[in-house]
């Protein structure tokens, strides 16, 4: 027996603790004009000492299940994508299903750093598809301000925190709301986005950019071919918010329609690692720029260097 | 393929990329200071240069293009290669 997968709800948690350019100014030698025009960020959040991978994690995961409409008891399965977890033991997911009133599901974390989410998705989509579970909450949730190096001014500019939930369930009639994902890495390159012995990231910016510029659009035909639809269906294009330019360079060498969605929550959050896309998702539903039943193409990229991408129905 | 037809497909990809008027872009012109394209920009012009001239233009050859004949130059003799 095989079932037909949907994602039934959406959550968020943004952090209050708002992060301005001209505040990021003070910290180390930059500008709002340098860190618009190179990345396009013009805000990001910062989670306070209480707010930790777990506390935000529930938060978002608490909203999807509401806007779900499902009793907590008839999730069978939790999974939490971070890559900043300090303490890799006890790992996340297995606390906030607790949290959460999930009595004792399957819980794990899994980290594919920036794309963990979108692989997270299609591990849900695939578990509900083949009958393991009735339903599975994804979780993106980081806290990357503990893991930034604060005095390296090419990134500590870039990173957020936060978290973003999806509740994956059974289609009623067997359609597919989750569709077939592409998935794959580029291990060779894996010095490009790495941490220092004091746990904090480093990156190489200009090779990571180049890779990604290169690659994404590739990987983007290839989610369209899989899934059966042209670029001119899709409703939103939802990448990783790793930096604006990349989102803007791959929009436009797709030729997507103008009316296409693209998601730009990486202005005002920065870039939240394995949580940018479903915090992207549910900035866009507010927006109202998304609306039920609009198919969106995700696509995660980064640290491994790795990526994961899929076409997805909006609840 | 001629200094030209390169300079020509060049002139397309930075229209492109940066939005410079494909009638701006000479040989004698640098990337940064006559085209204002930055290292982001450069690198997007270099990964689309490579995948249209069919030539591999390596990281550390980047900096060494000042000028746009630079790169018609490099990319004439890579694909000459």
């Amino acid at each position: 027996m095989t079932y037909g997968t949907r994602i039934s709800g959406l959550g968020d948690y943004r952090p209050s603790t708002i992060i301005s350019n001209e505040d990021m100014a003070k910290l180390v030698e930059t500008s709002d004009e340098w860190i618009r025009t190179r990345v396009g960020i013009a805000n990001r959040r910062k989670a306070g000492a209480d707010e930790t991978v777990v506390t935000m994690a529930t938060a978002a995961g608490a909203k999807a299940i509401a806007d779900a409409g499902i009793d907590p008891t008839e999730i069978d399965l939790v999974l939490v994508a971070t890559c900043s977890l300090l303490a890799t033991m006890p790992h996340a997911a297995p606390r906030v299903a607790v949290a959460l009133g999930i009595p004792s599901p399957g819980a794990v974390d899994i980290n594919a750093a920036c794309a963990g989410f979108c692989y997270a998705l299609s591990f849900a989509a695939d578990a509900v598809r083949g009958g393991t579970a009735r339903n599975v909450l994804v979780i993106g949730a980081e806290k990357l301000t503990d893991i930034t190096n604060w005095e390296d001014r090419n990134t500590c500019i870039l990173f957020g925190d936060g978290a973003g939930a999806a509740l994956v369930s059974r289609s009623a009639d067997g359609s597919e709301g989750i569709g077939p994902v592409v998935m794959g890495s580029a291990g060779e390159l894996s010095e490009f986005i790495t941490m220092n012995d004091k746990l904090q990231m480093v990156m190489e910016g200009q090779s990571v950019y180049r890779w990604a510029t290169g690659v994404l659009p590739t990987v983007v035909r290839e989610i369209l071919d899989r899934t059966g639809i042209d670029a001119a269906n899709l409703d939103a294009l939802v990448l990783h918010q790793a930096n604006l330019r990349i989102i803007d360079s791959v929009a436009r060498s797709l030729h997507l329609p103008e009316s296409v969605a693209i998601g730009r929550d990486i202005v005002e959050s920065g870039n939240t690692s394995a949580a940018s896309i479903p915090l992207a998702l549910t900035t866009l539903r507010e927006t109202g720029e998304v609306t039920s039943g609009d198919r969106m193409l995700l696509l995660g990229f980064g640290g491994g260097l790795s990526y994961a991408g899929q076409v997805i129905t909006c609840p | 393929m001629t200094e030209n037809e390169i300079l020509a497909g060049l002139a397309e990809i930075i229209n492109e990329v940066a939005g410079v008027p494909a009638d701006q872009v000479a040989a004698d012109k640098t990337f940064t200071d006559d085209l204002d394209i930055d290292s982001l920009s450069m690198v997007e012009v270099v990964v689309q240069a490579e995948e249209r001239f069919g030539v591999k233009i390596p990281d550390e050859e980047v900096k060494n293009l000042k000028t746009v004949g630079d790169a018609v130059n490099f990319i004439k003799a890579g694909a000459a290669a």
